[in-house]
């Protein structure tokens, strides 16, 4: 029965369109090493640095069949030392600010940063707040932004391929 | 040979008198254990000269102890194997008590008197392998346990090893009376108990009588070997001994009730009716489980080790039991296995459990406790202790190409030979055998990833085990010693097979089974079910080992590496205590077996006085104890104390009412010897 | 001469295993996918992670000793051992005398055994966690495969495994009596435990206390990280290939022509394509059981054996 329910569904993937790069801010040129080294198979470790999880819930859309990032070759862990990228989504709080810097330096080189939602890039609705510490890039190197309320899921995926040089024309 | 013979008895005794002269100076423990190296190294050579050529050597003295016989010496291969099991034990332990007896310079025990019966032990044991009448054998036999119960208490102060040490004498002492009694209705009252006499003797007996043999034999020599239930004085008298002399009586007096076993069942007896072998069989399998099963949980290390000991002795003679059974039926090229099987894990047994013994009381020596809760981290502190306790534990958990394997290989193979037996309720056995043999060594991989991991690596748990120091080189040499066994047994597995095959031509009508192994590196089983050469998986293993790095050498794919903190999620800070524990690590299988451990479970939990919301404090406590000290022992010991309160009451102190008794009794004497 | 041409066989067919052995697992995860109504990465997905994982960083804790390091190698070369003595392709191979059933079995044991106690070396709890439950129930799978041995030794009459494809060969009928059929059951439940496949372990689960196998990997990272990932590929690949050559062995080439050993190769990705298609299936058709429910499923699997034993010797 589940078997039937499987074919009768199909393939739900979309596929990805490029156009929404507005929301998407490259902070630092890719590398063609980066390309080359990281292009065709990324591990991804998920960092909340504090977020209200509206991030992760569209994060969370991206394991799924309609936006299916693992048709790139990306894919989650959970250990940064088996990623090769991290998502920071928040603002980066006090208590997660060591955490943070932690998880930055127990990733193994070559290793990318990208940025999720506005929290991240400037601490959003949470700006000037006790708890904040400040914005992901004051913590460590982020290498794309992709700004958003949420964002989209196509768009954080799109930001990902963009930190790796994989932007579909 | 006789001058070996002489060279043991002569090294022997004078190690026990420079024990004597000086025990307590540094030289006086080296010249003991130079006198006890050199008594077992002349040991061990006089068993491989009588293996080698064949020819036992007998001596005898008619007029030591006329009565009984007087004392008759023979040493035939079955012997001689097991006095090479003596040597192979006593030569590193020796080695390594001469430093680890150091810590006992401050008086807690005394060295004289452990020097002395360090020697008289080695020595009656190995006697014990020579002896060829009954008063020779039950002379050294007693000699053993006595001279091991003084061993077992050195350490007198504590108030736990002095129990084990009453334990381990009850527990000896039955196991003595059960092989009077066994010997006594061999002998049937004739005065010379010559073992010739009674292989003789034996084939007349009645079937009835040979089953009650058989039944004492197996439980006098299975106290002494360990077999479930009458295992327990082993968990207590082998950590509380000294750590060499844990090593020899785990390592090699327990194989002496095996010695005892196959003497007697299969040599004087010349095998019997299948359920002989299949309550071996079954006795082997029951303690091997239970033995594993309660060393998981153990926490204390030589506790744990001791349980092992249990568990090994029941893979022996799951062994034997099936070389038994296939003896009855004739098949004796497989019986041939399965007591090759057996014997060749005594010999890896004694080498293996010897070695993690010694590395235990390397631990102990090094930290003070036995306990692993308080260890870890020791691998960076004692690097030496932490390899050799490695390769140990790898080679008791069966894993190859270490000499464990090869053993449980040969008798798993045997017991799949089982299916030649003709009759197929019997045949039926086997498999479960098999399954239940495969589960504990599946347990004993776990067992000693934790005992090893918990030990040595992480973080230590305590600044005991912080600052631990690394043996001194005597103890490490007898490790390494060791060691190289473990290694060398494994991989020579082709020189091994043969000898013991040599070893048990001849016993109950076996044949010379020689000629069925191969020579070359693999090892074939007679029943051609099966094949394998453990010196060319390790070539392998070896090889694939070293090509791993140099192809990555070769790609240019050894990177750099960087040093960090442990990923903890984040978290500021790594301690100790947020490690895994031993009883966290066991806690899975606890749970798996709940039903044979039956866990003692006890919450307290302490509210706050004013609200039944608030808790101030939590206690859980988890106990297990062996439920044979609950359901066996505990009520013996109970309604022994009971009859001894009540006879206690003839002791009334008065001497009218003694005087009353010796009349009534005379008088009763009187009678008897007038009318009958 | 046939000697080195058997000999060149014999290295080429372990090397074939261990190049194939991503592409399986890919395999896997994109039938999977599919079945998730989704695209996912094209079966040859894990050679590129592979390469990846090859060329990054390494990253220890400090508080690691000479095991951490030591363990993969050893991962590795135990479950490359082991590929050596399954066969693949051909049958009889002169390496099949060095080991049977049962040493394959405790060779891949010693994997295990070195890679929990890497799991307990950083000192992390993760990684004690990982250990302590594929300690477990690596032991409770023990019996069944002793057992299953027990029950193909004597249908066939040999332990070991090229012996015991060609015997197999030669009476088409023992593949078909019901000692056969519930070893294969049996068989196939412990190769979902030890390989680390639903519903014992979720391969892909990122929750750490879901986790067996990768909970005792969290700390490895570049090199290493691949060595393990490629041993536990190779391992995968080795099961399937047991319950696919002991049971199903034609196409196995005996001879070696060029014709057998296509016919071979092809028979082989067949068999085995088919049996990574029933444990996506199986994959997706169950949810991770909880760990101590899978005792009792590996208990189910015991009895699976018992019964295959028992079945073998009565029909004898």
């Amino acid at each position: 029965m589940l078997l039937s329910k499987i074919i009768r569904t199909g393939l739900v993937t979309e596929p990805l369109d490029g156009d929404s790069a507005k929301f998407i801010e490259l902070a630092r040129e890719s590398r063609a090493e980066i390309r080359r080294h990281l292009g065709r198979a990324l591990a991804i470790r998920e960092v909340d640095a504090g977020s209200c999880n509206g991030c992760e819930i569209e994060i969370s859309g991206l394991v799924g069949p309609v936006y299916d990032c693992e048709r790139f070759g990306i894919h989650f862990v959970a250990s940064p030392r088996h990623a090769d990228m991290l998502l920071v989504t928040g603002p980066v709080t006090r208590n997660m600010k060591v955490p943070l810097l932690k998880t930055y330096e127990a990733t193994p080189a070559p290793k990318l940063v990208v940025a999720v939602g506005d929290c991240a890039k400037h601490c959003g609705v949470f700006k000037g707040s006790y708890a904040v510490a400040g914005s992901v890039a004051d913590v460590i190197p982020v290498d794309v932004f992709v700004t958003g309320c949420p964002p989209e899921p196509a768009e954080i995926l799109l930001g990902i391929l963009a930190a790796l040089g994989r932007l579909p024309r | 040979m006789r001058a070996l013979f002489l060279a043991m008895l002569i090294a022997y005794s004078l190690g026990a008198l420079a024990a004597l002269a000086g025990g307590r100076s540094a030289l006086g423990r080296r010249l003991v254990a130079l006198g006890a190296v050199a008594g077992s190294g002349a040991g061990l050579a006089l068993g491989a000269a009588v293996i080698a050529t064949g020819v036992p050597f007998a001596l005898s003295f008619p007029w030591l102890l006329p009565l009984g016989g007087g004392l008759a010496l023979r040493l035939d291969s079955l012997g001689a194997f097991f006095l090479v099991v003596v040597g192979v034990g006593a030569i590193p332990a020796a080695v390594y008590g001469a430093g680890y007896s150091a810590a006992y310079e401050d008086g807690r025990a005394s060295l004289p008197l452990l020097g002395v019966m360090f020697n008289l032990f080695l020595l009656t044991m190995s006697l014990v392998t020579l002896a060829d009448n009954v008063l020779t054998f039950l002379l050294m036999w007693e000699g053993m346990s006595l001279t091991s119960y003084f061993l077992v208490i050195t350490e007198s102060e504590d108030e736990e090893v002095r129990d084990a040490g009453l334990w381990y004498l009850a527990m000896t002492h039955m196991g003595l009376v059960l092989l009077l009694g066994a010997f006594m209705l061999l002998t049937g009252g004739a005065v010379s108990g010559h073992f010739e006499d009674l292989r003789g003797r034996a084939v007349s007996l009645t079937p009835g009588t040979r089953d009650l043999v058989y039944l004492l034999a197996l439980l006098g020599f299975g106290s002494k070997a360990g077999i479930v239930p009458l295992h327990v004085w082993l968990p207590r008298a082998h950590p509380a001994a000294p750590s060499h002399v844990s090593a020899l009586l785990s390592g090699v007096m327990i194989k002496m009730g095996v010695y005892g076993l196959l003497r007697v069942v299969l040599d004087l007896l010349g095998g019997g009716p299948a359920w002989w072998g299949g309550l071996v069989l079954g006795v082997g399998v029951v303690s091997a489980l239970l033995g594993v099963l309660y060393a998981l949980m153990e926490h204390d290390l030589k506790r744990l080790l001791a349980f092992h000991s249990v568990e090994n002795i029941g893979i022996i003679l799951i062994g034997i039991g099936a070389g038994l059974m296939f003896h009855r039926y004739g098949l004796m090229s497989l019986a041939a296995l399965g007591f090759i099987g057996g014997l060749y894990h005594v010999i890896n047994h004694a080498a293996f459990k010897s070695l993690l013994f010694l590395g235990a009381g390397s631990v102990l020596y090094a930290t003070g406790t036995r306990n692993m809760e308080e260890m870890g981290g020791l691998i960076k502190r004692m690097p030496w202790t932490a390899i050799f306790f490695l390769i140990g534990a790898v080679a008791i958990s069966a894993l190859p190409p270490l000499n464990g394997f090869v053993s449980e290989w040969l008798i798993f193979q045997s017991l799949l030979g089982g299916v030649q037996i003709p009759v197929p309720e019997v045949a039926a056995v086997m498999p479960v055998a098999v399954g239940l043999l495969a589960l504990t060594s599946g347990l004993t991989a776990a067992c000693f990833v934790k005992a090893f991991g918990i030990t040595f690596l992480a973080l230590p748990r305590s600044l005991k085990a912080a600052e631990a120091h690394e043996s001194p080189w005597s103890m490490r040499l007898g490790m390494a010693g060791l060691g190289l066994g473990c290694i060398g047994l494994g991989v020579a597995a082709f020189a091994v097979v043969p000898v013991l095959g040599r070893v048990l031509a001849g016993l109950g009508g076996l044949p010379d089974t020689r000629a069925e192994f191969t020579l070359n590196v693999f090892l074939h089983t007679p029943s051609g079910l099966g094949q394998m050469s453990p010196t060319l998986m390790a070539l392998g293993l070896v090889l694939l080992l070293g090509l791993l790095p140099s192809v990555l050498w070769l790609f240019r794919l050894q990177r750099r590496r960087r040093l960090s903190d442990p990923w903890g999620c984040g978290r500021v800070g790594q301690t100790a205590r947020m490690e895994y524990t031993a009883t966290a690590f066991a806690e899975p299988l606890k749970r798996v077996f709940a039903d044979i451990y039956r866990p003692m479970k006890k919450l307290t939990v302490d509210f706050h006085p004013r609200s039944k919301y608030f808790v101030q404090s939590i206690e859980y406590r988890s106990e297990i104890t062996p439920w044979f000290d609950q359901a066996l022992y505990r009520p013996f010991l109970e309604s022994a104390t009971f009859v001894a309160k009540q006879m206690r009451r003839l002791q009334a102190g008065s001497l009218h009412l003694y005087l009353l008794y010796i009349a009534v009794v005379l008088i009763v004497l009187l009678v008897f010897a007038r009318w009958f | 001469m046939v000697l080195t041409v058997e000999y060149a066989l014999e290295v080429s067919q372990a090397v074939f295993g261990l190049a194939l052995a991503p592409f399986l697992v890919g395999f896997v995860r994109w039938v999977k996918a599919r079945l998730q109504n989704r695209r996912g990465a094209p079966p040859w997905q894990l050679y590129y992670e592979l390469a990846k994982l090859f060329g990054k960083e390494v990253v220890v804790s400090r508080e690691a000793s000479w095991l951490f390091y030591f363990a993969p190698y050893v991962v590795f070369a135990s479950t490359l051992a082991a590929a050596f003595l399954v066969p693949l392709l051909f049958a009889p191979l002169p390496f099949d005398g060095l080991g049977d059933l049962l040493a394959v079995v405790y060779l891949l044991m010693l994997g295990t055994f070195f890679l929990a106690l890497a799991g307990l070396d950083p000192g992390t709890a993760f990684g004690g966690m990982g250990s302590s439950r594929e300690m477990t129930v690596a032991a409770i799978a023990e019996p069944t495969i002793a057992v299953a041995i027990f029950s193909l030794a004597i249908g066939t009459g040999s332990t070991n495994l090229g012996r015991m494809v060609t015997l197999t060969l030669d009476n088409p009928a023992t593949a078909i009596s019901p000692g056969h059929l519930l070893a294969f059951a049996a068989l196939f439940i412990v190769a979902l435990a030890e390989t680390g496949r639903l519903p014992v372990d979720n391969p892909a689960t990122h929750l750490e206390l879901t986790m067996i196998h990768e909970a005792m990997i969290l700390e490895y990272s570049g090199r290493y990280l691949a060595l393990i990932e490629w041993a536990a590929a190779l391992k995968f690949m080795i099961f399937l290939s047991l319950l696919a050559n002991l049971f199903l062995p034609w196409g196995v080439a005996t001879d070696f022509s060029p014709v057998t050993i296509s016919a071979a190769v092809v028979a082989f990705l067949l068999k085995v394509g088919c049996l990574g298609l029933l444990i996506a299936f199986t994959e997706t058709h169950v949810a991770k059981l909880r760990l101590f429910r899978v005792p009792e499923l590996l208990g189910v699997s015991f009895v699976l054996a018992l019964l295959a034993v028992t079945s073998s010797l009565l029909l004898k």
